[in-house]
């Protein structure tokens, strides 16, 4: 296995390109910037769904401000404006440092970066106007389903010329991003046109599942765990722990993984071979899971104290603590034993939550934490900043998702004792409240943030170069 | 081969992809190809036509203006019902996908958690054989109750007063108001409110079992008879 840490540093001997050659900051810095923005969208969209909950939302009646179609924003926004943005940025940075070579073209890099603005811009436009298309995660309206399609095209062609540039074996994080350029393709045109203009009913369902799945473990997944395998052996200063288990866990994902969407439908028409089938590769996966997050751990073996120090790696550990924890909930839940009780609750909410902001968010946060001193050359305003950004999210999601998690096991109980609908609202309540203190907390953390980016950027002087002590105070 | 670009590309990037693709999406989709898709016209049914008939009678000027008067003459009569009707219901459908209804609203019966009692049959493949289903309604939450028996069990003005403000029918109810869907009042739904109505009028109307009603078993119900509740206290004091 390559030892990436050696060859991150940028050089300009050996005609080695220099990291200003390598890397298109401002284009990072700008993807950074609007993944924030997107999220902060996100997080109010999501608390205008969770005062209607609890009956307090103050824009009730008014067309634009339905909470019905902000929920879509909302996890739209997430996917396509926060968590693409993020990774895109970060990619922008991993993909020319690990290959040594630039994107196929800065010029394309900027004519994505448009594209796909008009893409999560007009996708809200839509939803807001009431054009959602009926597919979970995929409600981008119809006519914007090919320019995304397009978009993702794009993006392969400017990431797989340096990945193929390169000789001989790859490293980890590449295997990751490679298989994603391809699944991400695929599974977006399979999510968005087959169940829409090939096949309806309870095989558009399957269809359907498969693409609620592949986003987070085709798209999102490969990302973070394709970063992971960059930052943290740069960040700890040493080797992968066992290149044996990165490749049990790469090729387990991408075998078992893509065979489980049928699970978000157990127990409908679906056939049952096919649910079976499902189960039993989702905890498989479990299994994989377990190999990877062994791994890390055996790499941050011995240099323990990194968390409390290094706040980019406390951000990525607690994520992957989190990751462990949402893997094995669902090797459970997936079972047709907690299916009978949690399915349609707010345990699964609890659930995409738990996985959504407390892995990959936060993985993308840890790559913002350290990442933004570098951009902007200049050490982080406010380090205490940074701390409270930390345990407001770390705190506020594991409150949200336990909270969520056991109101879903009161409310199946509720609906399997066949109490009256309204006993099963009623429960609810004390538990949604929760939820939005949770959630306030979260915003917080992220608020705190981008205050701090924005003091950082204009108020603390610019250093002379990259790799100033200063800056490696995170 | 495992670290290799060839072996990433081919063999995770594009073959376990269609592996799955085929055995997930095909499968299933082979399997039920032999059961017709259902346009929205095929959908159209007596059932709904007497609650599309009934919006009509209920509310005429918001009917008319939304879809006109029905011409003379017996054949041409029906024509325009079933067209106006299908109308209706291609457009309710279209709502309740843009207002993100199936969000928290679920259709589908399960056979496990007692809902066969509660919500009627357990969902069967036939049902979303038709083109309301591209992409499927199955729905993954329930903040409120499954829909896919709800037609008949309510009537069409319970539907516009409820639609208009949830609260003023069921008590603590999170859902949120639709007042976009009224000229100004619960009795003048404009033709959004006509379509979503009839929209949800139609789900189950295809069942021979319509409507269904929960089973009320009084077993469950906590007593409200005033004498009984005395005779209970009286027993606990003794």
């Amino acid at each position: 296995m390559s030892d990436s840490s050696e060859i991150l540093q940028p050089t300009d001997s050996a005609g080695l390109k220099t990291h200003g050659e390598l890397v298109d900051e401002k284009i990072v810095r700008l993807y950074f910037v609007t993944a924030l923005t997107f999220l902060s969208i996100s997080m109010l969209a999501g608390l205008l769904m969770a005062l209607q909950l609890i009956r307090h939302n103050p824009l009730r009646g008014i067309e634009l401000f339905s909470p019905g179609r902000w929920r879509m924003l909302h996890t739209n926004a997430i996917a396509y404006g926060f968590l693409a943005n993020g990774f895109l940025g970060a990619l922008h940075w991993i993909v020319p440092r690990l290959t040594l070579q630039p994107v196929f073209s800065r010029k394309l890099s900027w004519v994505i970066y448009v594209a796909w603005q008009g893409v999560v811009l007009a996708t809200a436009v839509g939803l807001l106007l009431g054009e959602a298309q009926g597919l979970e995660w995929g409600e981008t309206p119809v006519w914007i389903d090919p320019v995304a399609q397009l978009g993702l095209l794009l993006l392969a062609i400017n990431f797989m010329p340096p990945i193929a540039r390169m000789k001989g074996p790859i490293y980890v994080t590449l295997w990751y991003f490679m298989a994603m350029f391809v699944w991400t393709f695929l599974t977006y045109a399979m999510g968005n046109f087959v169940p829409q203009y090939f096949v309806t009913g309870t095989s558009a369902g399957a269809v359907g599942g498969l693409f609620i799945h592949d986003l987070v473990g085709l798209f999102v997944t490969p990302l973070g765990w394709g970063m992971m395998y960059y930052f943290v052996p740069i960040l700890l200063k040493k080797p992968i722990w066992s290149h044996g288990l990165s490749l049990v866990g790469f090729w387990g994902l991408a075998f078992f993984y893509p065979l489980q969407g049928i699970h978000h439908f157990l127990y409908t028409p679906i056939p049952m071979f096919l649910q079976y089938g499902a189960i039993v590769s989702t905890i498989a996966v479990e299994l994989v899971v377990t190999t990877v997050v062994i791994n890390f751990f055996g790499t941050i073996w011995g240099s323990g104290s990194a968390v409390k120090t290094n706040l980019p790696i406390r951000w990525f550990y607690t994520g992957m603590i989190y990751y462990f924890l949402t893997c094995l909930q669902c090797a459970f839940q997936v079972t047709l034993t907690f299916q009978k009780v949690i399915h349609f609750t707010d345990w699964v909410v609890g659930h995409a939550h738990l996985v959504m902001f407390g892995v990959f968010t936060m993985w993308i946060m840890g790559a913002m934490t350290y990442l933004f001193p570098r951009l902007l050359n200049r050490p982080w305003y406010s380090l205490k900043a940074c701390e409270w950004h930390y345990w407001l999210s770390a705190l506020g999601i594991l409150v949200m998702a336990s909270d969520l998690i056991l109101l879903g096991l009161f409310q199946g109980w509720s609906w399997a004792a066949l109490e009256p609908w309204d006993a099963s609202v009623e429960i609810s309540f004390p538990f949604w409240v929760l939820r939005v203190i949770a959630g306030l907390a979260m915003f917080a953390g992220v608020l705190v943030f981008i205050w701090n980016i924005f003091m950082t950027w204009t108020s603390v002087p610019e250093q002379s170069k990259v790799g100033d002590p200063a800056l490696t105070a995170v | 081969m495992f670290e290799s670009k060839a072996g990433i590309l081919y063999i995770a990037g594009i073959g376990f992809f269609a592996l799955a693709f085929v055995s997930n999406a095909l499968v299933p989709a082979l399997m039920y190809d032999s059961i017709p898709e259902q346009t929205v016209p095929e959908l159209v049914n007596s059932n709904l036509r007497y609650q599309f008939e009934d919006l009509a009678r209920r509310y005429p000027e918001s009917f008319n203006a939304a879809y006109g008067e029905p011409p003379g003459g017996d054949a041409e009569h029906d024509d325009w019902w079933n067209e106006k009707c299908a109308e209706a219901l291609r457009y309710g459908h279209k709502l309740y996908v843009g207002e993100g209804c199936w969000h928290c609203h679920s259709q589908f019966v399960r056979p496990v958690s007692n809902e066969e009692q509660r919500w009627g049959p357990v969902s069967r493949s036939w049902e979303y054989q038709n083109e309301l289903n591209r992409p499927v309604m199955f729905g993954t939450r329930r903040v409120g109750p499954d829909l896919s028996r709800e037609g008949g069990r309510r009537s069409n003005d319970w539907h516009a007063v409820h639609f208009h403000r949830p609260l003023d029918l069921s008590e603590g109810s999170p859902m949120p108001e639709y007042p976009w869907f009224f000229d100004g009042s619960p009795d003048r739904p404009n033709a959004k409110g006509l379509a979503i109505i009839t929209y949800v009028q139609w789900l189950g109307s295809w069942l021979e079992s319509y409507p269904h009603y929960e089973d009320f078993d009084p077993s469950f119900a906590p007593p409200e008879d005033p004498d009984q509740a005395g005779d209970d206290a009286q027993e606990e004091t003794e």
